[in-house]
């Protein structure tokens, strides 16, 4: 029996387009013993239902993922999150993972950064330099990137409400290395609907947010093409306690309301939807959450092809970064978190993870420390290049219960988005509460099941050991946000106030009218304004939003 | 036990506490379950959302009559924000009413608030019942001052 005729066609369309433009990372992909494993398997017969719903690997529905040769062209980008205390402290760990073979990397930012504070706010005081880095200007990017050079590298930036901000620092910054910003390469997280359900660190309300969010998408087009634009996140909805379907259902229902608002605009899907990329979470129940990345990836590609009309296949493709699951680590037997990572890890490879943070064992008890970062770094290493799950493309497909529950979860989530459609879209379903409502009880259920040992938790209601030992924590020096304030002061002296107000007030024209915001915010940028500043003049025209649930 | 024979003759305290999220930490997902667990238990809760300041939440709890407050924080800035809550209800002469905390909180951490003033702290993996008893426990000591007053 020869090679389907179907086989063949993709080989010499899809794979050999990707072959001819990077090769695979070996000649020969083999076991110990030197048999050779396939580079994707496929049925003895494959049917329609075949062909529509799961076909090949960088075609159209992309169930098998987004590209014809996967891991085996190019691992997933190992990209860990971190940032804490000062610049030049984040700096010293970037250049440590760096060395430790970290492919790319992810900026945490403090919560006044996050929030648009400077760091002598007094909504403030004691955040500084807490779960990330601060950011008060240009001037604390410079020493963040100090020796690192920004066409070199890719970098992720989860930072949300002043993401305009922020980018429009990186941008300067490379200005200033003399890289033009058609060569940056990143991500910004930019994904301010999530933070009104799960994250929090919203700013304005979600009009003039999803403007600014529309002005980026436009922006990059022309000047950033490499950048992806927003990273629209599942992860803190299923951190805040959502189930895997409530995740990629509501993930889902807010990429659409982002596109809409683009297209409204007067931007068409195929300009910008190539850069979008999404964010999920990888919890312990493995073979769930193998499914939920094909499904998601599949009602993805199936939306922008028929509802938005996208017709490049690269607007139709889902790609995401994936993050562990914090919230199943424990505080009792830590160790025990290495082996939940491990097993968080696999399913996001498993399921076609495009980049991948794996957290560390400990931070149940705090931020992590040097070694247990590294370890967790390690865990990924294991997977690449070890355990085989990157030789070959997909290979839980025909499995009957993964193909099941693929087909399940798509059921169920194309439904509770039409439940939110029901609701009047995402911004009135946020407004009643439905959404947050929904996450809540999935948050409450789930607790109570733990309490009542239904639900077993190793080393937490069950196989409990009276350990005391607690292992060290990273612990940020409180003398940290003092010296943040005092070389914000020195900054503020030395500027030339003249110049930065006359741009804060363009900005402010810019801001009331309808032009785009990026420019005038990369020109205060350059002039050393600090993130405050800019963003108390947004505030001033658009307010802020408040909510009580 | 609500609903007994005992109960009929004597009307009950119902126990009021708030739930608060002192700075700029968004995640709730902690609070909110403890609110429900609270409410669950017969408790009435106050929940005041997501960023509030020291200043905000001694106001709230004096003007909701509360018992306890249960503060959460899970960005590291428990040492001065819990501590800063305490200060304000003190300044305004609530000083009675209790505070306990939770969240991400180190052990060395942990005494040093306990010596500031709050009550209990619970960290990650404790037993809503051990919390939901810790909070009855302080309502039954605020009340009981209340009471010899």
């Amino acid at each position: 029996m020869g090679k389907d005729k179907r086989i063949t066609e993709w080989e010499e369309k899809e794979l050999a387009k990707s072959l001819a433009r990077s090769p695979e990372r070996k000649e020969k992909f083999s076991n110990h013993g030197n048999e050779e494993i396939p580079r994707v398997s496929f049925p003895g017969n494959m049917d329609d239902k075949y062909l529509s719903d799961i076909g090949f690997p960088g075609r159209y529905p992309f169930t098998r993922g987004v590209q014809p040769t996967m891991y085996r062209g190019r691992l997933w980008t190992m990209r860990q999150y971190a940032g804490f205390s000062n610049a030049a402290e984040t700096n010293n760990r970037f250049r440590y993972l760096l060395d430790q073979g970290t492919t790319g990397l992810s900026i945490a930012f403090d919560l006044p950064t996050q929030i648009g504070y400077d760091s002598d706010d007094p909504m403030s005081a004691g955040e500084v330099g807490k779960v990330g880095v601060a950011i008060d200007s240009l001037y604390d990017m410079e020493v963040l990137f100090k020796g690192i050079p920004l066409d070199k590298i890719s970098t992720s930036m989860t930072i949300n409400a002043p993401a305009a901000v922020l980018l429009a620092m990186y941008i300067a910054l490379g200005e200033k290395q003399g890289v033009s910003s058609d060569k940056l390469q990143g991500t910004i997280q930019n994904d301010i609907l999530k933070e009104y359900v799960a994250r929090g660190t919203y700013i304005f309300p979600p009009k003039p947010s999803l403007r600014i969010i529309t002005d980026i998408f436009q922006y990059c087009s022309r000047n950033l093409p490499s950048f992806n634009t927003i990273s629209i996140s599942g992860y803190h909805i299923r951190e805040a306690g959502s189930t895997a379907v409530e995740e990629v259902a509501f993930t889902l229902a807010n990429a659409c309301t982002y596109v809409q608002a683009a297209i409204d605009a007067g931007l068409t899907v195929d300009s910008f939807a190539k850069r979008l990329a999404f964010f999920f979470n990888a919890s312990s129940n493995i073979l769930e959450e193998v499914a939920k990345f094909r499904a998601a990836r599949r009602l993805w590609a199936k939306i922008m092809k028929n509802r938005f009309n996208a017709k490049e296949p690269s607007s139709q493709m889902m790609r995401f970064h994936t993050q562990t699951a914090g919230n199943t680590l424990t505080a009792q037997q830590v160790d025990n978190n290495i082996a939940r990572v491990t097993i968080q890890a696999l399913a996001a490879v498993l399921g076609g993870t495009q980049s991948l943070h794996t957290n560390s064992k400990d931070e149940a008890l705090g931020l992590p420390t040097e070694d247990s970062v590294r370890t967790a770094l390690r865990t990924q290493q294991v997977i690449a290049f070890e355990s085989g799950a990157a030789d070959t493309i997909d290979p839980l497909a025909g499995s009957y219960f993964i193909e099941d529950m693929t087909d399940k979860i798509e059921r169920d989530v194309s439904l509770l988005m039409e439940e939110v459609e029901k609701n009047g879209g995402v911004i009135a379903a946020i407004e009643k509460g439905f959404i947050q409502g929904r996450i809540e009880t999935s948050a409450y259920e789930y607790q109570k099941e733990i309490e009542k040992r239904e639900r077993v938790i190793v080393g937490l209601n069950r196989f409990q050991s009276g350990e005391s030992i607690k292992p060290p924590v990273l612990k940020i020096d409180p003398e940290v946000e003092d010296n943040q304030v005092k070389s914000l002061r020195q900054l503020k002296a030395k500027r030339e106030n003249k110049k930065i107000n006359e741009a804060l007030s363009v900005l402010k024209d810019a801001a009331s009218g309808s032009a785009n915001l990026m420019e005038p915010i990369l020109a205060v940028v350059r002039e050393y304004a600090t993130l405050g500043e800019i963003c108390n003049v947004l505030r001033e025209v658009f307010g802020e939003y408040r909510y009580r649930g | 036990m609500p609903g007994s024979g005992e109960n009929m003759t004597v009307k009950k305290i119902k126990n009021r506490v708030l739930i608060a999220k002192p700075g700029l930490d968004g995640h709730d997902r902690g609070a909110k379950i403890i609110a429900r667990a609270l409410r669950d238990s017969e408790f009435e809760v106050i929940y005041t959302g997501i960023r509030q300041t020291p200043e905000e939440i001694a106001s709230t709890a004096i003007q909701e009559d509360v018992a306890a407050i249960g503060l959460s924080s899970l960005s590291g800035a428990h040492l001065r924000l819990f501590p800063a809550v305490v200060a304000e209800l003190k300044q305004r002469g609530a000083g009675d009413i209790m505070v306990l905390g939770g969240g991400i909180i180190p052990d060395d951490d942990i005494v040093a608030l306990k010596e500031a003033g709050i009550d209990a702290i619970f960290t990650p993996g404790a037993p809503l019942a051990e919390i939901i008893e810790a909070f009855k426990e302080a309502c039954d000591k605020f009340y009981g001052r209340k009471q010899t007053e």
